[in-house]
């Protein structure tokens, strides 16, 4: 680790007044940025906590009925308190081990956008809005490929709003090293239709299978999803699996997301 | 009734008490006045001409004291090999430099570069970064065929080629080859045994430190063997007299064969104190532990089963690269061939058995012994091929293996050991028992309406434990012996501590061989305590490797008490005037024959310390006795395993559902801890099947480099409790050391792997998917979804 100075802001005002010093990093869990830290792979010279701010915690419903989720809101209060969401509750209550998930949080999560993170997945399938320091954003527009996303240098993750589907369900195979999603498939049934995210699978990061979303949309069954298939073309190829492998893997955790969301 | 107390009992583990409370003394726990911390700054390429190494910047960052390159050690030995293999030409191997840090050139991906010593951890990193290196990229070789193939790249520059030796032993190839021409089948496998990454919980450290006043050196390093380590470092490394250099190892945290070796680490630390009159530390980050640790296995293989006409094995032939890394490492020469060859015969009486090794040098770490060490890679093809076998010929691979068996003791292999004692059908028999094998058609059936294939598979397995006697390994190239000692040191109030030659690093040794001694004196384990890891404590010890330390240094252990025993009667005899051959010791008390004249332990201890009333002119005053043991022949723990899996035709994922082992360990000191053992081998080797993939590209880069892509085991990998059964009941005493032990640490890991591969292939074929002869370890979700649909 280089040496950085710390901040430890209580308001989100003094939180984005501390990022605008040059080479300052917002701190969330640090589940993925202390390792890196640790292997010199980043060099802040402040890392801005957002731990200490309170209005960036926390799980409610607002007037529209969506789910509000604080930025700094750790995966296990998600897992304990999300409850009128319940696909998204164990979504995250299997994101890594205890320790990770009292730790890391959702705003961490987002802006770091994993290709096999979980969290992606459920944003992107539920159509959730991404609400920063200084504005909003679709899940449609906000996920831009690898570790890419809409946030722009210091913009602060501090609310994620799920619109609340009818029926849902996240299925991840789990990479076995890692365990973070080999393929992961969050299917969410709304009133106006189903959409189904798939996260770990592709090089460019989470994505839509439209064709399952439609054929969902018409028959929420596990039958509708039989003989469709994604190319293996474009998808991620390693150690633990072919694209081929991660393209079939794709079509049977979306049938079995929506077997077990009915 | 069970016992309580002595060989038999389980008393919980004492040493628990501290390595759960956070009391341990780990080496990073050792810090010692006005240490310096070391970096090394390694290679990131696998093969590389090292034309500069520019420093000077470096040298005038903030806190660095002073910075080493390979030149430093110009006048320094390298690294050494433990054991020197002949070839089949009778030409020793190929031997290159193996120097603390790179010279001319960097062989693999983690190879030592430079070493920045600094007043602390961060300054040493920080001025590492301000190293210029000019190292020009060679090709490197991964792949052994390719590595083989004239012309290839060499390794060493020095060496012809990079073979380090063509190995062959066993039965002459014109017997084996009239072996394979009448055999009535012949079934051939060839397959992979995976490289594995140790991953003992805690990374090794080295701390080294010099005293100018009398030119001590103190090492203190995570090891399995500070003795050998002494040895080698002390005598062909840093040239350092065994008098003025005292290695320690305490508390370790598992080693599992890679803190067996001796490392560039701990040279570099104890030769840089003194160079910079500084103690100096280092402790290896996980990231270095993956590519500096020494990994294991990594054998290609082809298998060859000969079978006459009632399915009787008429002959086995093998051939195997194995891959040595780019350096050979301390005992990295024997594991494929003493290690392996020898055991090639199995549970089995096949007449002929030839086994051919050829050790090839990679651009890769360098490779070694790991739990097992050439017992698991040589089950693990010798199983694997006899149930392909039973499979080709459709016949109940457990009745195939039991038709084969060995069943007259002792038994001498064509593959040069004698087996003195076993039993194979009890063991297999009470394996069957405990799988309920007449209930697996119905658990299949339950399995598959939940759409899953379940398969069953059998293995048997035989090891050698407890490797020896020293003059046959030296014959065999060792550059050792492999005896151990014990010293029993009995104090004037009837306490004692053992100091013992093999060391604990999880085993549980300060329980066990209390338990022992206190068996044979009669008195409580409590007033026994273990001492050992410290060269100025114990008198010798060839340290803890192939489960050799009840076996081995336990039999030295009871050596000693004996001793102890006939002089303790002695003293008695003299208290109670009678004579010392009509004194009996029981129950700690010491009692003239026939009478009820009696002495206790305590009396005769105090007798001995405080000789007012003792026979001076006859013996000694104190109490304390050393023996060394040597043993007469290895040990060969022997055992039948089977597990069931179930199979996700979707996914290709695999699941344990059930595994139990029936061991024949010979007589047992402490059954908790040889099922504890058991316990932690199964999963070690269910890691080895089913996850553990260590993994190079063409260019020599590690992929497998951290816990993101090296899949340990984990708890819900391993079949739960209930479904989890390890058995000793069957027991065949060793037959050539007092206690009558084989050795239990390695046989989990042996026979679990072709167990569980075996399993799944059963899955599949009862899916139909008939065409899967074999899969590779790890045998991973997407290798078995590719297996069942690759036609
Ligand atoms: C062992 C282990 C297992 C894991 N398993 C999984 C898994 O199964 N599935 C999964 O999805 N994830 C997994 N993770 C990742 C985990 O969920 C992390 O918590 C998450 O990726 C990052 O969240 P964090 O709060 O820790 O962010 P940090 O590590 O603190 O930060 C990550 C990045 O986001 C930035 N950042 C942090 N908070 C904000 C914010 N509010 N607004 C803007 N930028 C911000 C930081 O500057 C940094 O660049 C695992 C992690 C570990 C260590």
């Amino acid at each position: 680790m280089y040496s950085f100075d710390i901040q430890r802001p209580t308001s989100l005002a003094d939180a984005v007044a501390a990022l605008a010093t040059d080479e300052a990093l917002p701190l969330g869990g640090g589940q993925t940025l202390i390792p890196t830290l640790k292997q010199r792979l980043s060099a802040p010279s402040v890392l801005v906590s957002l731990s200490g701010i309170a209005e960036m915690k926390g799980v409610c419903t607002n007037d529209d009925g969506a789910l509000c989720i604080g930025g700094g809101t750790t995966h296990a209060t998600v897992a304990r308190e999300a409850t009128s969401y319940p696909g998204l509750a164990a979504l995250a209550a299997k994101i890594g081990d205890p320790a990770v998930r009292n730790r890391g949080t959702i705003g961490g999560s987002l802006a770091n956008n994993d290709p096999s993170a979980c969290y992606p997945a459920a944003a992107l399938g539920s159509g959730a809005t991404i609400i920063t320091n200084t504005r909003s954003i679709a899940a449609d527009d906000y996920f831009q490929g690898m570790f890419a996303t809409a946030l722009d240098e210091g913009e602060i993750v501090t609310e994620v709003r799920f619109p609340v589907p009818e029926k849902s369900c996240y299925m991840k195979f789990e990479q076995p090293a890692s365990r973070f999603a080999l393929v992961g498939v969050f299917v969410a049934k709304y009133a106006d239709g189903v959409r189904v995210a798939v996260t770990g699978a592709s090089e460019e990061g989470v994505f839509r299978w439209t064709e399952a979303e439609e054929a969902l949309s018409s028959n929420f069954a596990p039958e509708a999803v039989e003989g469709l298939s994604v190319s293996g073309d474009g998808m991620i190829s390693d150690l633990h699996g072919s694209g081929t492998y991660r393209a079939h893997l794709v079509g049977v955790m979306t049938k079995r997301a929506v077997a077990a969301a009915i | 009734m069970p016992k309580d107390h002595g060989i038999g009992a389980s008393p919980k583990r004492r040493e628990d008490v501290r390595f759960l409370t956070g009391a341990g003394n780990y080496t990073d726990d050792i810090n010692v006045h006005g240490q310096a911390y070391v970096h090394f700054l390694r290679s990131d390429l696998a093969h590389g001409k090292i034309n500069g190494i520019d420093t000077s910047a470096a040298e005038a960052m903030p806190g660095v004291v002073r910075i080493f390159t390979g030149k430093d050690f110009e006048g320094v030995g390298g690294l050494p090999c433990g054991w020197q293999v002949t070839d089949k030409h009778g030409e020793v191997m190929k031997e290159p430099a193996h120097p603390v840090l790179a010279q001319g050139k960097v062989r693999h991906v983690g190879d030592p570069i430079a070493a920045v010593v600094a007043d602390s951890l961060e300054q040493a990193r920080t001025a590492a970064e301000a190293i210029v290196l000019d190292i020009e990229e060679l090709p490197a070789v991964v792949d052994m065929n390719k590595a083989l193939e004239p012309g290839a790249t060499k390794v060493h520059d020095d060496l012809s080629d990079n073979l380090c030796y063509d190995w062959q032993f066993g039965t002459d190839t014109e017997t084996t080859d009239a072996a394979f021409k009448n055999a009535a089948h012949v079934t051939t496998l060839e397959l992979v045994n995976n490289r594995l990454v140790a991953n003992p919980m805690e990374p090794r450290v080295a701390v080294g430190q010099y005293s100018r006043a009398g030119g001590d050196y103190t090492l203190y390093t995570t090891s399995q063997n500070p003795h050998v380590i002494r040895l080698l470092m002390g005598a062909f490394v840093l040239g350092i007299p065994e008098h003025k250099l005292r290695v320690v190892a305490p508390d370790v945290g598992g080693g599992f064969g890679t803190k067996i070796f001796h490392y560039a680490e701990e040279a570099f630390c104890t030769f840089a104190a003194k160079a910079c009159n500084r103690p100096v530390k280092w402790t290896s980050t996980r990231s270095e532990a993956f590519m500096s640790d020494a990994h294991g296995r990594d054998h290609v293989t082809k298998i060859e089963l000969a079978l006459d006409k009632d399915n009787n094995f008429t002959a086995v032939r093998t051939d195997t690269k194995a891959n040595m890394g780019a350096y050979l490492s301390t005992f990295s020469s024997s594991v494929p061939t003493w290690l392996h060859g020898t055991l090639m015969a199995g549970n089995y009486r096949t007449p002929a058995v030839q086994v051919n090794v050829k050790a090839v040098f990679t651009n890769t770490v360098p490779v070694d012994a790991y739990r097992g060490a050439g017992r698991p890679e040589a089950t693990f093809q010798l199983e694997r091929v006899i149930d392909m076998a039973a499979r080709e010929l459709g016949v109940d691979p457990i009745a195939l293996r039991r038709q084969n068996f060995i069943t007259q003791f002792p038994y001498a292999t064509p593959v040069a050991v004698e087996y003195d004692t076993g039993d194979y059908e009890a063991t297999m028999a009470k394996m069957e028992e405990l799988m309920d094998i007449p209930g697996f058609a119905a658990r299949r059936a339950a399995s598959e309406k939940n759409g899953k294939l379940r398969g069953l598979g059998i293995n048997c397995f035989i090891e050698a434990c407890g490797i020896a006697p020293s003059n046959l390994v030296g014959q065999l190239g060792a550059r050792a012996g492999l005896y151990d000692a014990a010293t029993v040191r009995v104090n004037a109030t009837g306490s004692i501590s053992v100091m013992v030659g093999a060391h604990s690093h999880g085993q549980g040794h300060e329980t066990v061989f209390p338990q022992v001694v206190a068996e044979m004196l009669g008195i409580d384990e409590s007033m026994i305590d273990i001492v050992h890891g410290d060269t100025s404590k114990i008198p010798f010890g060839m340290g803890t490797y192939g489960s050799r330390s009840l076996a081995v240094c336990g039999s030295a252990m009871v050596r000693a008490t004996e001793k102890i025993i006939n002089k303790a009667k002695k003293i008695a005899g003299h208290l109670l005037e009678a004579s010392d051959s009509d004194i009996e010791l029981k129950d700690g008390m010491f009692s003239v024959a026939g009478t009820d004249k009696s002495v206790a332990w305590g009396d005769v201890t105090l007798a001995a310390y405080v000789p007012h009333n003792y026979p001076l002119e006859d013996i000694e005053p104190g109490l304390e006795e050393t023996a060394f043991y040597d043993p007469a022949n290895f040990t060969y723990p022997a055992g039948a395993y089977a597990c069931e899996v179930e199979v996700d035709p979707e996914t290709g994922k695999v699941t344990i559902e059930k595994f139990v082992s029936a061991d024949d360990f010979g007589n047992v000191v402490n059954p908790m801890i040889v099922e504890g053992q058991v316990h932690g081998g199964i999963a070690q080797g269910i890691g080895q099947a089913l996850l553990e993939n260590c993994a190079y590209d063409e260019n020599g880069q590690l992929l497998s480099a951290s816990y993101m892509d090296y899949a340990m085991p984990r708890a819900d990998d391993i079949p739960h409790m209930a479904h989890y059964v390890v058995d000793h009941s069957c027991q065949t005493p060793c037959t050539h050391n007092p206690l009558g032990v084989k050795g239990c640490g390695e046989a989990g890991a042996i026979g679990s792997p072709p167990t569980v591969v075996n399993a799944v292939i059963d899955a599949l074929h009862s899916g139909g998917h008939t065409h899967v002869k074999h899969i590779d370890m790890p045998v991973t979700p997407s290798r078995v979804w590719a297996a069942m649909n690759s036609q």
